[in-house]
């Protein structure tokens, strides 16, 4: 089994977010990046069918060349090798079709993504992704389990949770509980010694129009202070959501 | 030319999200100068989306399409476009919504835009505001392709009346194979959930254990609102991942969201910024919540949740 692990490249969950060039830019200055929180529960599924199931494991981005630590720890997690597609990315549709060749070329049965990358808040790669390949297709995956070519996988629904069955080729959006948070894995020293001599190949991408253009960013309007009502009081608190928030 | 919308149902009701996907696509209708033609399958009564602006209902019904399924659905709401020669399609944020916006944008070699909040600012360009970066920010996005597809962020835009002569159309569209079977379905009857709910109550690790969850429920029973929680109660284990909110847990985009025994750390608060009105519970003036919230209890939960239930039952005693 061929597996390819989607590792979106993205600002630390803590890192304040600001703009510039007339708030058409991300301002990176002063921000660490890490592995999308979605795919990292990913790698680390992927890490078991690896040890479990005799997979081999590739990672792949599409970015610039500043992305590649980002890879290289993926690699110290485990992976056997990783691909970066040479490209900055200019929407979901855009990382889904140079996706889709590096699929294609390395003939991969399993491709594993998250659900949505924390930074563009897209939601849009996986799907799209399989789209184009006329893959099968996972969505908001909590649990799956590999049988010869059979999948069986979990997905949340609002309210509770749907099984299905499906089969390779297939691409799956994880999010937590795909694996549990305790089973999440930090690479070790030893990891970190042989990620820097695993194989991270450079792709060009392929070119095609656009579908969509970013126009600016906007930060959201500064917020009042909080109101405090006292703890003796509460009925204040109901008569304040009652009469001025108008929300019960 | 028109702005199609689908509007989802369960066993044949509709969300009410369908009704604010309705009243948004009737507002682009007009911005386009066009009509607006909603997409039902398998709903009872469709008559109920004249209300919100719905010209033309075009109707499906197929026990086929019973279950949901991505495939099949993306390629019928593919259909219904082609057929309607429409030029936005719009989808809402459900589970549901969220599963099958890329597949649809893909078949109509659309421009997507997800968790999109406003209107189109403009419709040439057509450019369409939506969050990014966990709600710390918004990004206004030019969709370039003929065919636009919008996924509209849940409560973002509310309900709109605006009642129509409508008019229904049974639509009888082919289905295709799809590789994806469900098995089963196992979902809480009777319960809100995070994602359909009004009023969300959350606990944090404030609340020392899940057995003291029953006050937590007592106070979602009284608003008929959801339970949520913060990352580490899932992770430790006293209440289901499901419960999660958050960044990497679910968002939180209901109108009045109450926080106990949360700190307000960055990845909670960026999960939760959408909700209009926070309430903060907790015993500590500096936790962090303070700063993000709209009204605030400096107290213990174990003496201020009791009362404030006991408050909301005077209150809904009077007002019923
Ligand atoms: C990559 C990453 C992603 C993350 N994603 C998320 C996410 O999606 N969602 C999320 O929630 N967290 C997330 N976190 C975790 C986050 O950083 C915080 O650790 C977490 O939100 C803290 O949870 P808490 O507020 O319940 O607990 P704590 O920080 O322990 O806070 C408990 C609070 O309860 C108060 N308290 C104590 N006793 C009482 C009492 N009797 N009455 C009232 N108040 C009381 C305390 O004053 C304190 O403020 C993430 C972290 C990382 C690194
Ligand atoms: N630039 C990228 N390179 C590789 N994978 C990506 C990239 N962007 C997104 N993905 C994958 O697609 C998932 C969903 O991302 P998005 O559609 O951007 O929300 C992420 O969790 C990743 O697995």
């Amino acid at each position: 089994m061929k597996v390819l692990v989607c590792i979106s490249h993205v600002p630390d969950t803590t890192s304040k977010i600001n703009f510039m060039d007339n708030d058409t830019k991300f301002d990176t200055n002063g921000v660490q990046y890490v592995i999308n929180p979605h795919d990292e529960y990913s790698l680390t599924r992927a890490m078991w069918l690896k040890e479990n199931q005799g997979a081999t494991v590739t990672v792949v981005n599409v970015g610039n060349a500043t992305t590649e630590p980002t890879l290289r720890k993926a690699l110290a997690i485990g992976a056997d090798d990783a691909i970066r597609v040479n490209a900055e990315p200019i929407d979901g549709f855009f990382v889904a079709k140079q996706l889709a060749e590096v699929v294609k070329n390395g003939e991969f049965d399993l491709v594993i993504a998250g659900r949505e990358s924390i930074d563009y808040n897209g939601g849009m790669v996986p799907g799209m992704l399989a789209a184009l390949l006329d893959f099968n297709f996972v969505n908001a995956c909590i649990g799956f389990e590999i049988n010869g070519n059979n999948v069986t996988a979990t997905r949340e629904i609002d309210g509770g949770k749907e099984v299905l069955a499906t089969s390779l080729p297939t691409v799956i959006a994880g999010q937590k509980g795909i694996v549990e948070e305790k089973d999440l894995r930090i690479p070790n020293m030893r990891g970190i010694m042989t990620a820097r001599s695993k194989p991270l190949s450079i792709v060009e991408p392929v070119a095609f129009d656009s579908t969509t253009a970013t126009i600016n960013f906007e930060k959201p309007a500064a917020r009042g202070a909080v109101k405090l009502v006292s703890a003796d009081n509460l009925a204040e608190l109901v008569n304040l959501l009652h009469t001025e928030a108008k929300v019960i | 030319m028109a702005v199609l919308v689908f509007a989802e149902s369960t066993e044949g009701k509709f969300k009410k999200t369908a009704f604010e996907v309705t009243s948004y696509g009737k507002k682009v209708a007009e911005q386009l100068g066009t009509n607006l033609v909603v997409l039902t399958v398998n709903a009872d009564d469709i008559t109920s989306l004249y209300g919100y602006g719905a010209e033309k209902v075009l109707k499906i019904n197929n026990t086929s399409l019973a279950t949901f399924n991505a495939k099949i659905y993306a390629d019928v709401i593919k259909q219904a476009a082609t057929k309607e020669n429409a030029q936005v399609v719009i989808i809402d944020s459900s589970s549901n919504g969220t599963y099958l916006v890329p597949l649809v944008a893909v078949n109509l070699n659309a421009g997507l835009a997800t968790n999109v909040v406003a209107l189109p600012s403009s419709t040439s360009p057509f450019i369409v505001k939506r969050k990014s970066f966990s709600n710390k920010a918004f990004n206004n996005s030019e969709i370039k392709t003929a065919i636009k597809v919008i996924g509209l962020a849940k409560n973002s835009f509310g309900l709109k009346e605006q009642a129509v002569t409508g008019s229904e159309e049974t639509f009888s569209p082919t289905l295709i194979n799809s590789g994806v079977t469900s098995t089963s379905v196992d979902k809480s009857v009777g319960k809100v959930t995070i994602a359909d709910a009004d009023i969300v109550v959350s606990g944090g690790r404030g609340l020392k254990g899940p057995e003291n969850w029953k006050m937590i429920e007592e106070l979602a029973e009284v608003l008929g609102a959801a339970t949520a929680c913060s990352k580490p109660v899932s992770d430790l284990g006293w209440r289901p991942h499901s419960e999660h909110v958050g960044q990497t847990g679910k968002p939180v985009t209901s109108n009045l969201y109450i926080a106990i025994g949360i700190s307000g750390a960055i990845q909670h608060l960026a999960g939760v910024n959408s909700s209009k009105v926070k309430v903060v519970i907790n015993t500590d003036a500096e936790a962090p919540f303070f700063k993000a919230a709209d009204y605030g209890v400096v107290g213990d939960a174990f003496e201020v949740v009791p009362k404030f239930i006991e408050k909301l039952k005077e209150f809904k005693a009077q007002n019923s």
